[in-house]
């Protein structure tokens, strides 16, 4: 058996003939091998070719060397099963799940095989759990149950107290203390990778900026940069400069929105009532940029549809500058009290080998002491001329993810302060031509909540016949289920808010 | 302790004197459309109105459901220019009134009869069904301190059984279905609906999939419809305001 090589890099595009094409054992071996020796699992999927098998997709990252390593098994579609890694490599857990959901392939061995979104696969045949598509909701599920005296179970969602989307949460707690956690989610699905391969790139655009709606900017960039790499569209430097902009503007808002959310859940009023008002002056920056508070329109493939002049930019400067300064009075005045400490510091542990084991990606990993950031990693666009300065925090708990906001904050002001001082030349627009066959292209950007990666993969037609979105939430739901354990429930609301994943995005 | 009160004194105070002052939006803001009409000959580019948000009968009209107010649709006509005007004020109470031509008839009170019945205080119950998490959002910012909706009586409260009324976004997804109605069936009578957002509308960007409904009423009739995407926070409380009578026309509360 050929043994080739094949390593890509963020935002390139390359022939699918390139990509070797491995036996399933060698395929496992050279999965697990990796994985032990530093790599990172950064995507596994499958996609139906036109005979109907199905080729499994494997993305290793090398965080190190910013390279990424490609290949592939097939699976014929008579016999749609494989040997599955999870118990030896936990981080594919979700993505095996997806797999047998999305195709109908059974992961054997998987020893946590359930749905992830309750949807029919889209190989049209039957399903691995035909009682799931014929009924009309989710939660149709054997939940992991603890039995025992005193033992007892809470159920809450779909529908929450609060603002927020829906899911369902079911803990097996003794007394206060939370000994399981699952977490089950799906309610949010709106087949968004289907309709993708569907539709015309004017749509397409719409739905990426749709696919979280705290994350606009970091997807429908991600999704532009698929389009200019199938095109080979080189997009000019300011462009690329409004773009990182907006990605720290959107980073920003939540960043400073989440601070707000862990002082209101903590009871500390006033830093909750000056951080959501924070929060909003980035927005507001946002809509002066894009005419959006979420910068809806602003990246479209070719480039941005909106330029900073001089009187904006010195306006920028000025209401940052001013923002900077509102920032550090209002976070030294949360970070410095002692009851506040005590409720964050020790609540909600992730330890680096518990994070490294589940491949948690983003802020919630540097939390946990992995120096994870797609920025510099595999440095993008503007990120490639001007550094950003990695943080990390050690403890892993709530008080950690706290800090990495407040540290995460500070730098990407001091980004846009520069970035602002001298934004290259150049057209807001180039070209975008035919997008080349037979082709796969993959771009990571470091959205807010960490690595969104999107793959797209062309036929002989330039048509695009798979699209898969991977938002960080999806990476990441399982850090939760684990920083809860032995964790009292009445502080869930906390370790839930510390880690403010998107439902959406996980649903897709 | 001191930390705190010197902190209050610099924080001042900074909520908007909305209703009594409307803040001005900045220049790239995306308001009600209004779409160019003295053109006869009319025609549109299809691509770049994918949602189909352009109608057209005798005169072109648009259809702010079914509009994302993304920038590309002002080149959608093949004459003249789409222009989104500054006006945050957008919410009606019957589906048709979002198509509009010139102008547009904004929502109007509640009878008085259940009006009456809520007193000075509106409870919701906010649903998500299937929204990217924009419209809650910004929901959820009409609660800070610079919009301060709890002035105006009007709260978001944990339990369907606890509201007068719904607040549903997202185009409702398969996966959602049931949970919404039962939520709806526990509102005890007499509840409102309110659809915020293109995809509770007309199913947004979702529209057409095969694993969405395309908005709240194909499940259940919706008495106010706020379109947007997101709509801007102002705009929500506008709609909220007229709803409860509290806004008319031009006139302030």
């Amino acid at each position: 058996m050929e043994q080739k090589e094949f390593h890509a890099r963020n935002g390139q595009s390359w022939e699918l003939n390139q990509i070797p094409i491995l036996e399933e054992s060698s395929f496992r071996q050279k999965i697990l091998e990796g994985c032990h020796h530093n790599l990172r699992l950064v995507n596994l999927y499958a996609q139906q070719d036109e005979n109907r098998n199905i080729k499994v997709f494997a993305i290793l990252g090398n965080d190190q060397e910013g390279r990424l390593t490609v290949f592939a098994m097939q699976i014929p579609h008579d016999q749609a099963l494989f040997q599955s890694l999870t118990s030896e490599l936990p981080q594919a857990h979700m993505f095996e799940r997806e797999m047998a959901e999305q195709f109908a392939i059974a992961p054997i061995g998987h020893p946590w095989l359930k749905p992830v979104r309750y949807h029919q696969n889209y190989r049209n045949v039957s399903d691995l759990w035909p009682e799931v598509s014929s009924k009309s909701i989710p939660g149709v599920y054997p939940f992991y149950r603890v039995n025992g005296e005193e033992v007892h179970e809470v159920a809450v969602g779909p529908v929450h107290a609060g603002i927020i989307e829906p899911g369902h949460f079911r803990f097996q707690c003794h007394g206060e203390e939370i000994l399981n956690l699952e977490i089950q989610l799906g309610y949010q699905h709106r087949g968004i990778e289907k309709v993708m391969e569907n539709v015309s790139v004017e749509r397409a655009v719409l739905l990426a900026e749709s696919i979280a709606g705290d994350s606009v900017i970091g997807h429908a960039t991600a999704y532009c940069n698929i389009i200019e790499s199938l095109s080979d569209c080189e997009i000019s430097p300011r462009a690329e400069a409004i773009r990182s902009i907006a990605l720290e503007l959107e980073r920003l808002s939540n960043h400073i929105g989440d601070l707000g959310a862990l002082s209101t859940d903590i009871g500390f009023l006033p830093p909750s009532a000056y951080f959501g008002r924070l929060r909003g002056e980035f927005l507001n920056l946002l809509m002066e940029l894009s005419g959006n508070r979420y910068g809806r329109s602003l990246c479209r493939p070719g480039g941005v549809l909106f330029d900073l002049d001089e009187g904006m930019i010195k306006n920028f400067r000025e209401r940052l500058l001013i923002a900077q300064r509102d920032l550090k009075e209002i976070s030294d005045l949360f970070f410095s009290k002692s009851s506040v400490l005590s409720r964050l510091e020790g609540t909600g542990i992730v330890s680096k080998k518990t994070a490294k084991e589940l491949g948690l990606v983003g802020p919630v990993a540097r939390a946990s002491g992995l120096g994870l950031d797609v920025r510099s990693d595999y440095a993008f666009g503007m990120y490639r001329f001007n550094y950003i300065p990695v943080s990390t925090v050690h403890s892993g708990d709530v008080y950690a993810r706290a800090l990495i906001r407040w540290l995460e904050s500070q730098r990407s002001i001091e980004f846009l302060l520069d970035v602002l001082n001298q934004i290259p030349e150049g057209d807001l627009q180039t070209k975008v031509s035919v997008l080349k066959p037979n082709h796969m292209a993959l771009s990571m950007i470091e959205g807010w909540r960490g690595e969104i990666v999107h793959v797209a993969m062309t036929d002989s037609n330039s048509r695009v016949v798979r699209y898969k979105i991977k938002d960080p939430s999806f990476s990441n739901w399982m850090g939760l289920s684990m920083a809860v354990r032995g964790v009292q429930i009445s502080d869930f609301p906390l370790c839930n808010k510390s880690f403010n994943l998107s439902y959406a995005g996980h649903d897709l | 302790m001191w930390g705190v009160i010197v902190n209050r004194f610099k924080q001042g105070f900074r909520t908007l004197s909305y209703p009594k002052e409307i803040p001005s939006f900045p220049k790239r803001f995306r308001g009600r459309p209004i779409i160019p009409t003295t053109e006869t000959q009319f025609l549109i580019d299809k691509e770049k109105d994918p949602l189909g948000a352009v109608v057209l009968e005798k005169k072109p009209a648009i259809d702010m459901g079914k509009c994302l107010f993304n920038e590309d649709m002002k080149t959608v006509c093949s004459k003249g220019t789409l222009i989104y005007s500054q006006d945050h004020r957008m919410a009606v109470s019957k589906r048709e009134d979002l198509i509009i031509q010139d102008e547009v008839r904004l929502a109007t009170a509640l009878n008085e009869k259940t009006r009456r019945i809520f007193g000075r205080s509106l409870k919701l119950r906010e649903v998500c069904a299937g929204s990217c998490g924009g419209c809650d959002a910004e929901i959820q910012a009409m609660g800070n301190v610079v919009f301060d909706l709890s002035r105006f009586g009007i709260q978001f409260v944990a339990s369907p059984r606890h509201a007068d009324g719904l607040m549903i976004t997202g185009p409702v997804t398969k996966n959602m279905e049931l949970a919404l109605r039962k939520t709806y069936e526990a509102v005890p009578q007499s509840k409102i609906v309110i659809a915020v957002g293109a995809c509770a509308i007309s199913g947004g960007p979702f529209q057409g999939g095969k694993e969405v409904h395309n908005g709240v009423e194909e499940l259940i009739p919706v008495d106010l419809y706020i379109p947007g995407c997101p709509p801007h926070p102002l705009t929500i409380l506008d709609g909220l305001l007229r709803l409860l009578g509290r806004l008319q026309n031009e006139k302030r509360i």
